[in-house]
């Protein structure tokens, strides 16, 4: 076997201009090396640079810094020998199944024979037979995403990227294409030597990867990789399956200290109104603290048993319980979330109770709630323009962030009732409407 | 056992579909070789073989109108795939290309004819071709400008993943133009090939009889016949003409729209459930005949050659030295741009105050916004009237099954055809002009509004309407809580359309004749009417930029507010 990586990244950076001329860093200090053999896959939250990386690879970005060798050779754009199976399939509505797989071909120039005969084995091995002439439409999710794979395989790459591939499926569709693709890797039978797979589901890392490697944001790094050398086919109610899913938990929620943590600024609490804040609904945050307040877990829960029970993915979860521990209503740590006084004590109130508590915690810990609400009782017409906040955030922020931010602080507001605000003059005020 | 096949070897010759196709296309080259005979001939020509109002003479007139529409629509779609592309593919270019457009839009389509026909009569001197240079340019730019727009949005908002597939696997720029983007770009660009086509009908119809100064040119067709009818008081001839039009419009619908929106469908991203897919028995008859099949078969294998001819070349690497370049070139780009505008300013100001006097000049903005008056006045009537009517027919899906169809021909159908007739009704009865010349503007731009209202009532969601009849809110509530709300962007939409063609009508409506007898509104429309008339290039280019720059301001003040208003608040998603 050879031992020469398919793929080097050293000390990869990529960053974004913002509008006022400062960067927006995404992806920082990245290292990484794939060899033959191996599915590796990118694990971490929405906005990690995990995708970001992949379209590195795939030669769709250029970085900022830093080099990315494929087969010893510097990536500049799209490499013959990578290619890459898309999240939503990125399927040509208007060309057929056929016309799908064959297009990659065609863009190479080959004789139409040696086009015919290669698309249709790769239809063939990915179990599209009798589906040559269908149009995208015409087909399911799950076998629109067998086209995405055929297409991909049917250039025959060194290195299969495969972005989110099975999110976009419900969960037996999905659960079937990774079983398949699985099999296929272990025969023998697909044309690749190496895979990198992005993924937010910690399932499906455990359950397809030879390594895994967690991503952490703000800016996006490695965290963490985790060797997985549990034999394949890997069987989820296994013990040694639940205890690498309970440790990528742990890793994933691991607090930052030191140099990393000052690293992440933007996401964490008690650091003015500087703080980005997540699009996360009053809703939600009182459904997890009931659950997390019930029986079985009684107050303390296992964040991997949460989320099933809950059938909530770590995108979904995350956001919610880092919300919690940011208004002080939970501690999360070590892969668990344990509810406060307060927490436990908002799950048992009633719904005008829960405001008041909602209220008190929004303004002593929720900065950006804080100052509006303090703007808004110093005015002599209790009333202020939207823009005055937006305008103060993006010296902090982005303006997508920024945004996003004063959204949070409208939705929490409103529910706490701390504060109005009237999208059609875009004002807040103290007044309620009559 | 194999089954008996009656007839099985004349199948096997030719299908049925075969022969309705062969018959249909040898049909269509016969009708145009026929309109482009006589294209050549010299001007001479058309003194020496007078128009006749005879109605056995239509058909082939009518061959020639279609055949000018042919010829313009296909070189706006060359326009439109060229200038689009560049505007959407060059950050640079697109800053100065894009505006162009905008204010092109604006521009009243008769302004161009009259500008233009100089030129083009001197580029085939002698010729009638140069005459149909006038006509076809008319026509070119009562559809490109908006076609254009269309595909440059297209270009604009491809989905970021199917750009990255096709960069992912490597299609050079010119496999993706053809495999991405123009497909992307279809429904779109079909849909306002449609819109452009009645304002295409309405010009032609006014572009065939030119007069430039002294020289007066009437090229064979529907419009000059229309022309002639009107100057030799002929309502019988009048008729039909009209009832030509509205065959000529049908069969363009019926074997070149109907098939391209059918065919168009195939290239939609999205799909949303429940929409009926379009279908049209011309596209069946394509699709079915073998003989079709095989040319469609050698049009791809020529598509596919192309794409193997034009190779990729890999262009992704920006270093850092080249982006000081760019700096520098792009400054350079918007100083030559600053220049080139100043240059045409000056040379604008500097000929229209030597010889347009201030007085002129107030004189010609108190009559732009007389129109401008009238063309909100005839919007608000419209609505009064449209509003509620489209809002009750596309609450009932069967009745909408017929109205939508007649709504969209009756916007299709040139309504300066029925002009003769309404000034007929003016001369005789000795009505008012100001008055009575005014609804004409909107004639045949109402239906906008109408069909878009109905659209936007049928798009109400059942459930919508359940919840409506649960809560037992009827009457005056249910319409300006439910209904109105509800169609308001379709209506606002249909709004602009027709406030923007009402605008090009006013050319044709405030300034009409019958015979020898000639009535007038008071307004821009008549003011470049009679400018074009007398041939003073001065009070044209005045009438012409005036009316420009009244459209694109009521545009920016006013439409687009409100059309990004009732998008943002009112539409059902």
């Amino acid at each position: 076997m050879n031992n020469a990586p398919l793929l080097q990244c050293t000390d990869v950076r990529k960053a974004f201009p913002k509008p006022d001329g400062a960067e927006l860093l995404v992806l920082d200090g990245m290292n990484l090396e794939i060899f033959e053999a191996q599915i590796v896959g990118l694990l971490g939250r929405s906005g990690s640079g995990k995708s970001t990386l992949l379209r590195l690879i795939a030669g769709l970005a250029e970085p900022s810094a830093g080099t990315l060798n494929y087969l010893g050779k510097p990536i500049r754009g799209p490499a013959l020998g990578i290619a890459m199976v898309f999240q939503s399939f990125a399927l040509f509505p208007w060309l057929t199944v056929f016309e799908n797989v064959a297009l990659g071909l065609e863009a190479q120039r080959l004789p139409s024979v040696e086009i015919r005969k290669r698309s249709l084995a790769a239809i063939d091995l990915i179990g599209l037979d009798g589906f040559e002439s269908a149009y995208p439409r015409e087909l399911s999710g799950g076998m629109r995403q067998r086209v995405g794979f055929a297409r991909a395989l049917v250039v025959h790459p060194n290195i299969l990227l495969m972005d989110e591939p099975f999110s976009a499926l419900d969960v037996l569709t999905a659960e079937t294409l990774r079983t398949d693709f699985l099999d296929l890797w272990a025969e023998g039978r697909m044309p690749i030597k190496g895979v990198i797979l992005v993924t937010h589901n910690i399932e499906e890392a455990v359950l397809m990867c030879d390594r895994v490697l967690v991503f952490g944001s703000n800016p996006g790094r490695i965290l963490s990789e985790i060797k997985i050398a549990l034999p394949q086919p890997r069987n989820r109610l296994d013990p040694s399956f639940r205890e690498l899913v309970e440790r990528i938990y742990v890793e994933m929620t691991v607090r930052p200290t030191g140099a990393a943590a000052a690293g992440r600024t933007e996401r964490f609490p008690g650091l003015g109104i500087g703080s980005v804040l997540p699009k996360v609904s009053s809703n939600s945050l009182s459904g997890l603290m009931e659950a997390v307040a019930a029986a079985p877990f009684n107050g303390t829960a296992d964040l991997p048993k949460i989320a099933s029970d809950l059938q909530m993915e770590i995108d979904d979860l995350f956001p919610v319980a880092e919300t919690l521990q940011m208004l002080r209503f939970a501690e999360v740590e070590g892969g668990d979330i344990k509810l406060t006084e307060d927490g436990s004590a908002f799950a048992h109130a009633v719904l005008d109770e829960r405001k008041r508590i909602f209220m008190r915690h929004l303004l002593n810990y929720v900065p950006l709630a804080a100052h509006i609400r303090r703007v808004l009782d110093e005015r002599a017409a209790h009333s202020a323009r939207k823009s005055r906040f937006i305008d103060e955030l993006e010296d902090f922020m982005s303006e997508e962030n920024a945004d996003q931010s004063l959204r949070a602080a409208i939705r929490w507001g409103r529910y706490a009732e701390a504060y109005a605000y009237d999208d059609e003059n875009a004002m807040f005020s103290l007044e309620n409407p009559t | 056992m194999k089954r008996f096949e009656p007839f099985g070897f004349l199948r096997d010759l030719a299908s049925g579909w075969d022969v309705a196709a062969f018959i249909v296309v040898i049909g269509l080259v016969a009708f145009l070789g026929e309109a482009a005979h006589g294209v050549f001939a010299p001007l001479v020509q058309l003194s020496v073989q007078p128009l006749s109002l005879d109605p056995i003479h239509l058909p082939e007139y009518a061959a020639r109108t279609t055949f000018r529409m042919l010829v313009a629509l296909f070189l706006s779609l060359v326009f439109t795939l060229t200038y689009a592309t560049w505007a959407a593919k060059s950050a640079r270019a697109g800053k100065l290309l894009v505006p162009i457009l905008d204010v092109l839009q604006s521009v009243p389509i008769l302004g161009f004819i009259s500008i233009t026909s100089v030129f083009f009569l001197s580029l085939a001197p002698g010729r009638v071709l140069g005459a149909e240079f006038v006509a076809i340019f008319a026509i070119f730019t009562s559809q490109a400008w908006n076609m254009a727009f269309s595909f440059y949005q297209s270009l604009r908002t491809i989905p970021t993943e199917l750009s990255e597939a096709a960069d992912s696997f490597r299609l050079s720029p010119w496999m993706r133009f053809w495999r991405l983007e123009v497909p992307f770009g279809m429904p779109a660009l079909v849909w306002n090939m449609m819109l452009s086509m009645s304002g295409g009908w309405f010009f032609v119809v006014a572009s065939e009889s030119i007069s430039v100064g002294h020289t007066s040119v009437a090229l064979p067709g529907v419009g000059s016949y229309i022309a002639l009818a009107i100057e030799q008081r002929n309502l019988h001839a009048i008729g039909w003409a009209i009832l030509a039009m509205l065959i000529v419009i049908l069969l363009y619908d019926q074997l070149l729209f109907r098939p391209l929106v059918a065919w168009a469908d195939r290239f939609r991203v999205e799909q949303e459930p429940g929409v009926r897919v379009p279908d049209s028995w011309a596209l069946t008859m394509m699709r079915r005949s073998r003989l079709i099949q095989a040319a469609t078969v050698a049009f791809h294998a020529a598509v596919r050659w192309t794409s193997r001819a034009v190779k990729r070349t890999d262009t992704l690497e920006v270093d850092a030295a080249s982006v000081g370049a760019k700096r520098s070139q792009d400054l350079f780009w918007v100083l030559l741009v600053a220049a080139l505008v100043v240059l045409a300013l000056w040379h604008l100001v500097a000929g229209l105050i030597t010889t347009t006097p201030l007085r002129e000049a107030l004189h010609v903005a108190v009559l732009a916004t007389i129109t401008m008056l009238r063309v909100f006045l005839l919007i608000a009537l419209a609505s009064v009237l449209w509003v509620p009517v489209g809002i009750w027919v596309g609450m009932r899906p069967r009745v909408a099954q017929f109205v939508q169809p007649v709504a969209q021909f009756m916007a299709a159908f040139p309504a300066n055809l029925l002009f003769p007739i309404a000034v007929y009704g003016i001369v005789t009865w000795k009505l008012n002009p100001d008055v009575y010349l005014s609804p004409l503007m909107i004639l045949g731009t109402q239906w906008y509004i109408l069909f878009n209202v109905i659209a936007g009532a049928s798009a109400i969601p059942s459930e919508m309407r359940y919840v409506t009849a649960n809560l037992g809110i009827k009457g005056w509530l249910w319409w300006r809580k439910v209904a109105l709300p509800a169609v308001l962007p379709f209506y606002v939409t249909g709004a602009i359309t027709a406030s923007g063609g009402s605008w090009n009508a006013a050319q044709v409506a405030e300034l009409a004749t019958w015979g020898s007898s000639e009535v007038r509104a008071r307004g821009l429309g008549s003011y470049i009417a009679d400018a074009a008339v007398a041939g003073n290039f001065h009070r044209i280019v005045l009438g012409v930029g005036v009316m420009s720059l009244f459209v694109v301001i009521i545009n920016r003040l006013f439409w687009r507010p409100l059309y990004y208003y009732a998008e943002r608040k009112y539409r059902l998603t």
